[in-house]
């Protein structure tokens, strides 16, 4: 049948066929539905000259502004990073990197004098920054037991074998378990500020506020109430790389333990092998002073990090943030690029389309 | 199976003897029980995993899951692969089970018929499945035979029985079978006892129109040939019982061997998915090998170093050897390339396109209350590919039915219907048909809309009752009055029954026949005629005459015959006449209606008897009896007065259907068991054949060299024309009929090939060229074939053409092309249900194929190719971003996501969009696909889902990871948060790709679905909704609380999500990966617009303008007309009637000539001589016919 001939009637007649009995069989006839009959209404878009084209212009147009404002907001972020590694020989930091020994007692400083060209308004971030660290190789991300860092007793005294060979030391299982926790950072940073009249300043630093919330109030816990954390960390030992005991990292107690918020920040892997992570901030004091005036600094290292041997570098970063995060010159490029693009394909696709695109609208579809 | 067929290996010859199970029981023939389910209960579970497990990519999981579980390389929990891989066989096992149960259910059915067997003396009721080889089974009218028997005697007179074979050839005349002599006369239960032939016999076989053996019975032996046999399939007709010996039962009968082994069919679409299955994961091992190789590298130098923080383990003692380790983990990693949601859902969809089709009203026919059915759910896109069509005729294209729909009579046509303003109306169901009452014999289901013909029959204008008359009288219809006034005709042909049927609606009843009277109820008297004479009807005369004496004592001879051959020998008195009727013809012949022209003479009695003489001596010489007997035919018939009368009937829509199949590019191709004049006259009525095709070629040569001649000359003719027709290239076309060159005919060329020309040009030596020769013509018509001819040809073409094929066919013979074919459709509702039962999918009509393939065809083709390029897409795109990772975090299978997203981003997050557009998507909707058939051959060319767009779609895939990875990467090497923690840390990394990743591809489904029902709203932004949920649950306090070591990403989403930058980075990424698609997609449709584009295009821009129905119909061939006459009888049935042989109620009167006695004594053997006749084809008049409309 013709679909020209499907008549009103046909859509509608619904056929019960009348048995001999008098009871009416059931008839096959399928559902006229519009799910069934394939006719849900339905919006059809196509791709014309007339919705494409208009799209890239205005992503264009959105894309180049929203570039220039980033770009301009991560180029009045202040920035200053300084290498401390001590792989050149005029480096102060030499020597410490020479003879490092996981095994010395005497810590080995060295110190780094280093001037800001300007000065820092607001709060000032400062970041140690770790090269060639592969914190996101699969073995070091595994070893690791949230379920002990969360504060289980059961775990703290039999950690899981995925800390393995981090799990147990002489007998005793160590807590924190783990690679991550094994090498965690340690060195000590400090800055002075050389006034120009000679003194050297100490400039405060903050230790607390660098961790996620959820990460000190949720993901990481002391086991038992967290009061006496000696005796909670009693019959546990230390990581094998660790000069003290976990419950000795610092004198809070809000800030000691498993919720110590430097071991925090490092437990969260990097998902690169170059990063870095927030040591300390620096308060702004008042608004009429700069957080950190424009002059000479020195910033004084315990050393105690060995990254040497795989060519690892160690990073000091001060840094300023905007209402977008701290200096991020890649967005704003990208922003820019992709919106001329966009822009430019507009154009280009106009043209092509003028010149070349009008065999739409020929009718000459066979049959 | 396997038991009977090594059985089969060693059987050289049957022995079978009667009524003895102890004898037979020596061979172990199989008994007549048949089995076509594969499982049972206990065999399911191991034989369905077993066979499911050698799909490939099945085997591949289980291998992955097993690699998951050694901890060493476990970079992925076991989760992430069981839980899909479980839910994919148990929905397959579930499916597995359900149609198993179904060919149970009908095994059963048909095993626990009830047969009436010999046993030990006497009848007892039997199953079908326990009758045996040897055992005697009496059959009844109308019952089906049990198993392939040696008919020994009958109720009717000489042994003889009725049998109607359409279950096996689709033919549904009747044919005679006759018991030996010898043992025709063992009619009753005590002789049959004691019946203890022997048969030797050849072994099973499938040739249906073979057998050879030998009876041996009281010393001597008797040859059996096929016409003592009665197969299974076939059903007894008129005749009260019979009783036959089993010789082949079960799955050995001819039936059951000519069902070709039932073969899981898989799309070509399944294949190359298997294919490119293959190819990923060649793929896979290459990314394995390089990463493997980079952490091997990477261990060696860096790694080595870096033991301070992260010393190798007893596992990973050597970087060689962790990067063995690191190969496997990666191979786990990535093997989300292949995802297994990918079969699931490929099963949902194929699911889903086959319910589309069961609930589909346009493919549901009322009158039989038959909706569509898919009985398979794995081939619904090949319904988009399809090339070529093999259809059976009877039942399928014709309805096998027919009715006397028109007639013109003395100039004046009847049976059309016009309105009040004299325009002819169509008939439609509305229509009141006339009212008949006034007959009493009249048969209710005589349907006639005309009702000026009754009021002229009711005038009793003599020439009209002449016309009725000489259809009551001229035909050799066996009438059957069971009670009072209740006729029941059984006729050879349907043809002849129609036009005895509208003879006695209109008041003129055939009521009863001996050999030399014919009884009628003329408007309600009896009369009775003397049967002087039958001149029967053969292939050549193309017509049939009878001589009687009416009750006045005038001699009559009506005639009745092709037209042609009936206006050759018309009174030139009656030219004016002739040509009206001529015209009235061409008229009805135009419409599609089978015609014939009758005729009537009276005779003088001196006339008459001469020519008696000249028949009773012609008789008696036994040389050239017929040819002697033809010239006296010809001589009496001499000089007619005529009038017509037609008939019809084809399946509803079927010119239409084809010639819409054909704009589709699909070559339909007509296998049928029937006549070559049927054939070609089908073929004709639904412009398959045309009278302005360049060449009909018909092929009947006897031999393999006369075959292989005729095809050749074929073929030469067709090349020669076109190379003087496309003088240019002379040289290059030569006998090699590429497919280029086969575009280039432009000619129309038909080939009608019959049986034995088949048989030969099926050889191995010949095939090619047949096929080539097929292949260059229009229309291909095979007549006369068997059914395993039938699949031979469908196998010759899929072999050789790379095509898809599609099979449709409504009877038992059809059955063995229907398993063969790419796809088997089967008519439902008119003969058996056999061929139903073996198909893919089933309906009641031949025109609902245009639906089935136009539009659910072409729709699934098209949603399935789409989920396969996006669905690969995105799962390229999704797994690679592990890919670029390997290269910075020292190739060490860190994964870049949670294991929570990897399990759930292909069933949870993404499946549903895609789900929505396999299922619902149209790019145009079917009142568009149906009007412009054109649109279906993007499938046929394999368009839409080829290596050349997976590599297009993978490249996309691998594209989109990349920028996924990288743009990401260049911001968060430096990103810290606004309250200046650092931010560079994985999850929150991980966070912003899966978030990014999620987005993309829903965008990219947004832009890939051409038709947004409210279900594709509902499904992307539910997805997007639902990830969004699902993430912060995931990582939300709870979770963490209950299983710390499973939740660790606790908070992530809520510090990531929080930052402006990251949703920078987010749209970012979503633009970048989604524009070029974009401007290459707008690119081509702007600049090479496929048809489908331009169709949408159309459409869109007139939108508001509801687009008016086009008329698709065909012009219908105006010109030539057919005369049934000539092909739907058979020859010798006359002299059946008239040797009074097969009258069981009256008894031949002895008074009758010793002559005619034996003069009728051979007919059985006339008839079965000229049965294997082959007819040659009637030279239709073709009156220069107006160039019909090609299209």
């Amino acid at each position: 049948m013709m679909a020209s001939s499907y008549s009103a009637k046909d859509e509608d007649g619904h056929i019960t066929v009348t048995g001999p009995g008098g009871a009416a069989l059931r008839s096959k006839k399928p559902e006229n539905t519009a799910f069934k009959q394939q006719r849900l209404p339905a919006w059809q878009p196509i791709l014309t000259a007339g919705t494409v084209l208009p799209a890239f212009f205005i992503i264009g147009l959105i894309f180049i502004p929203i570039g220039i404002g980033l770009f301009v907001t991560s180029n009045n972020i202040r920035e200053f990073e300084i290498d401390y590694t001590g792989v050149d020989e005029s480096s102060p930091c030499f020597n410490c990197s020479q003879n490092f020994s996981w095994n010395s007692t005497q810590p080995c400083t060295c110190s780094i004098p280093f001037s800001l060209e300007q000065s820092y308004e607001n709060n000032v971030f400062m970041y140690y920054g770790l090269s060639n660290f592969y914190q996101n190789h699969r073995r070091y991300v595994k070893s690791r037991d949230d379920s002990q860092l969360n504060g289980h007793l059961g775990s703290l005294k039999q950690p899981s074998k995925e800390c393995e060979p981090y799990a147990k030391h002489e007998n005793k299982p160590i807590a924190p378990c783990g690679a991550i926790a094994n090498s965690m950072f340690n060195d000590t940073l400090e800055l002075f500020y050389n006034d120009p009249n000679g003194t050297k300043v100490l400039i405060p630093l903050r230790a607390t506020g660098i961790a996620w919330w959820t990460d000190k109030h949720v993901k990481f816990g002391n086991p038992g109430d967290g009061l006496n954390l000696t005796a909670e960390f009693q019959g546990t030992t230390k990581p094998v790389n660790w000069r003290k005991p976990v419950y000795e990292l610092d004198s809070d107690p809000l800030n000691n333990g498993f919720i110590n918020e430097d071991f925090i920040v490092w437990m969260r892997t990097a998902a690169l092998p170059t990063f870095r992570k927030l040591y300390r901030i620096i308060s702004r004091k008042d608004n009429m002073v700069p957080t950190l005036l424009r002059g000479n600094y020195t910033l004084e290292v315990v050393y105690n990090y060995p990254v040497r041997s795989f060519e690892g570098r160690k990073r000091m970063i001060l840094s300023t943030i905007s209402w977008m995060g701290g200096k991020n010159p890649f967005l704003g490029i990208a922003y820019i690029t992709v919106g001329s693009v966009c822009f430019f394909l507009g154009v280009v696709l106009l043209i092509i389309h003028h010149k070349y695109g009008n065999r739409n609208n020929s009718a000459d579809i066979s049959n | 199976m396997a038991f009977w067929r090594r059985n089969t290996l060693v059987e050289r010859e049957r022995h079978v003897k009667a009524n003895a199970r102890d004898y037979n029981d020596k061979f172990s023939y199989t008994d007549n029980h048949i089995k076509t389910s594969k499982y049972n209960i206990l065999t399911f579970l191991p034989l369905n995993l077993f066979e499911q497990l050698q799909r490939v990519a099945n085997a591949y999981f289980i291998v992955l899951l097993i690699l998951q579980l050694i901890p060493a390389i476990s970079s992925l929990s076991w989760f992430t692969t069981i839980v899909p891989l479980l839910l994919v066989l148990l929905i397959t096992a579930v499916k597995d089970a359900t149609d198993d149960y179904f060919r149970h259910k009908n095994d059963k059915q048909v095993n626990n018929r009830q047969s009436q067997v010999l046993i030990r003396g006497s009848l007892q009721n039997e199953k079908w499945m326990n009758v045996r080889v040897g055992d005697i089974i009496k059959l009844e009218n109308n019952q089906f035979v049990a198993a392939d028997i040696l008919l020994l005697c009958s109720s009717e007179p000489n042994g003889l029985c009725y049998i109607e074979t359409a279950e096996l050839d689709g033919e549904t005349n009747l044919k005679v079978r006759q018991a030996l002599t010898v043992t025709s006369d063992l009619g009753d239960v005590s002789k049959l006892v004691d019946f203890d032939g022997e048969v030797v016999c050849e072994p099973p076989n499938n040739k249906l129109d073979k057998f050879i053996g030998t009876l041996c019975w009281r010393d001597s032996k008797y040859p059996l040939d096929n016409d003592r046999m009665l197969l299974r399939g076939c059903v007894l007709r008129n005749t009260e019982c019979c009783f036959g010996m089993v010789i082949f039962a079960g799955l050995q009968t001819k039936l059951m061997q000519n069902c070709g082994i039932t073969k899981f069919k898989r799309t070509s679409i399944d294949k190359l998915m298997n294919t490119l299955v293959l190819w990923i994961f060649a793929f896979l091992i290459c990314m394995g090998v390089i990463l493997a190789i980079g952490n091997t590298i990477w261990e060696s130098r860096i790694g080595r170093r870096f033991q301070v923080f992260l010393p190798w383990t007893e596992f990973q003692s050597s970087a060689v050897f962790s990067g063995f380790l690191t190969f496997w983990s990666y191979i786990i990693n990535l093997n989300t390339v292949v995802p297994i949601s990918l079969y699931v859902s490929v099963e949902v969809l194929r699911l889903g396109h086959s319910y589309f089709i069961n609930w589909d009203k346009r493919m549901y026919h009322g009158p039989t209350n038959t909706a569509a059915v898919a009985r398979t759910t794995t081939l619904n896109e090949e319904l988009g590919q399809v090339q070529f069509i093999f259809s059976d005729k009877t039942g399928t294209l014709t309805q096998n039915i027919m009715v006397f729909s028109k007639c013109s009579i003395n100039g004046q046509t009847y049976g059309d219907i016009y309105d009040e303003f004299d325009q002819k109306m169509e008939n439609t169901e509305g229509t009141a048909c006339v009212d008949f009452s006034f007959n009493p014999l009249c048969d209710r289901r005589f349907k006639f809309y005309d009702s000026s013909l009754v009021d002229a029959v009711k005038l009793e204008d003599p020439a009209m009752q002449e016309f009725f008359r000489l259809l009551a009288l001229c035909h050799t219809v066996m009438p059957e009055e069971k009670t009072e006034g209740h006729l029941v005709y059984q006729a050879q042909s349907p043809d002849e029954a129609a036009l005895v049927t509208a003879a006695r609606n209109f008041g003129f009843v055939f009521r009863a026949r001996t050999p030399e009277t014919i009884t009628l109820c003329e408007m309600g008297q009896a009369v009775a005629y003397q049967l002087l004479a039958i001149l029967d009807f053969n292939n050549v005369r193309k017509r049939m005459s009878v001589i009687v004496r009416n009750p006045q004592g005038q001699i009559k001879l009506y005639s009745k015959g092709a037209d042609t051959v009936i206006f050759d020998r018309l009174d030139p008195s009656s030219e004016d006449l002739m040509y009206t009727t001529s015209e009235h013809l061409s008229e009805f012949g135009g419409e599609g209606l089978r015609t014939l022209a009758l005729a009537y003479k009276d005779l003088d009695e001196k006339e008459f008897e001469v020519w008696m003489e000249k028949l009773q001596f012609a008789g008696t010489v036994i040389e050239n009896r017929e040819d002697r007997l033809a010239v006296l035919y010809e001589e009496i018939e001499q000089g007619l007065k005529g009038a017509t009368a037609i008939e019809d009937k084809l399946q509803e829509g079927v010119p239409e259907t084809i010639t819409c199949l054909n704009l589709a590019d699909i070559k339909i191709w007509v296998l049928t068991g029937d006549k070559l004049e049927t054939a070609m006259n089908i073929g004709y009525s639904c412009n398959m054949l045309r009278d302005d095709m360049n060449e009909v070629f018909v092929m009947s040569g006897h031999t393999l060299l006369e075959v292989q001649q005729q095809l050749r000359s074929a073929k030469e003719h067709i090349l020669g024309l076109s190379r003087v027709g496309s003088a240019g290239d002379v040289e290059k076309s030569d006998m090699f009929a590429d497919s280029v060159f086969e575009e280039t005919i432009i000619a129309e060329y038909a080939l009608v090939i019959n049986g034995h020309s088949l048989a030969h040009a099926l050889e191995p030596q010949l095939e090619h060229v047949l096929l080539d020769l097929a292949c260059l013509c229009k229309t291909v018509i095979c007549c006369r074939v068997t059914p395993m001819q039938k699949a031979q040809v469908v196998e010759l073409v899929k072999r050789h053409k790379r095509a898809v094929t599609l099979a449709i066919g409504d009877g038992a013979n059809d059955v063995s092309m229907i398993k063969t074919a790419h796809i088997g459709v089967g008519i439902s509702g008119q003969e058996g249900m056999q061929a139903a039962l073996a198909s893919d999918y089933s309906f009641a009509q031949f025109r609902y194929l245009r639906r089935l393939l136009l539009v659910h065809g072409r729709w699934s083709y098209f949603r399935m190719c789409h989920f396969l390029c996006y669905f690969f897409y995105k799962n390229f795109a999704f797994t690679l971003v592990h890919f670029w990772y390997g290269f910075f975090c020292g190739f060490s299978a860190q994964t870049v996501y949670d294991q929570w997203f990897i399990t759930l981003f292909n069933i949870v997050y993404t499946s549903l969009p895609v789900l929505a557009m396999g299922l619902f998507d149209q790019d145009v909707n079917d009142h568009i696909s149906l009007r412009h058939p054109s649109l279906y051959r993007p499938g046929q060319q394999n368009l839409l889902f080829n290596k050349r767009q997976f590599f297009l779609c993978t490249l996309q895939g691998v594209c989109t990871s990349f920028l996924l990875f990288f743009i990401p990467y260049g911001a968060f090497s430096v990103m810290v948060r606004e309250d200046g923690s650092h931010f560079s840390d994985q999850q929150a990394f991980s966070v912003t790709i899966a978030t990014s990743l999620v987005i993309v591809v829903s965008v990219q489904i947004g832009l890939d679905t051409h038709y947004w029902t409210a279900v594709n709203h509902f499904f992307i932004w539910g997805s997007l909704t639902l990830y969004f949920v699902i993430l912060f649950a995931l990582q939300s306090n709870g979770m963490f609380g209950i299983f710390p070591s499973h939740f660790p990403f606790v908070g992530t989403a809520r510090n990531c999500l929080s930052e402006k930058s990251v949703w920078l980075v987010i749209l970012l990424t979503t633009v970048v990966c989604v524009v070029p698609g974009l401007v290459v997609s707008f690119l081509r449709i702007d600049l090479f617009p496929t048809p489908t584009d331009k169709v949408r295009h159309q459409l869109q821009s007139r939108k508001r303008q509801r687009p008016q129905e086009q008329n698709l119909r065909q012009s219908r061939r105006t010109s030539s007309r057919r005369s049934a006459y000539a092909f739907s009888h058979q020859q010798g049935y006359g002299e059946l009637i008239t040797s009074g042989k097969n009258m069981r109620t009256s008894r031949v009167s002895t008074a009758r000539s010793a002559q005619r006695t034996q003069h009728s004594s051979n007919w059985i053997e006339n008839v079965l001589k000229r049965k294997n006749e082959v007819s040659c084809i009637s030279d239709e008049s073709t009156e220069a016919p107006e160039k019909s409309d090609r299209t």
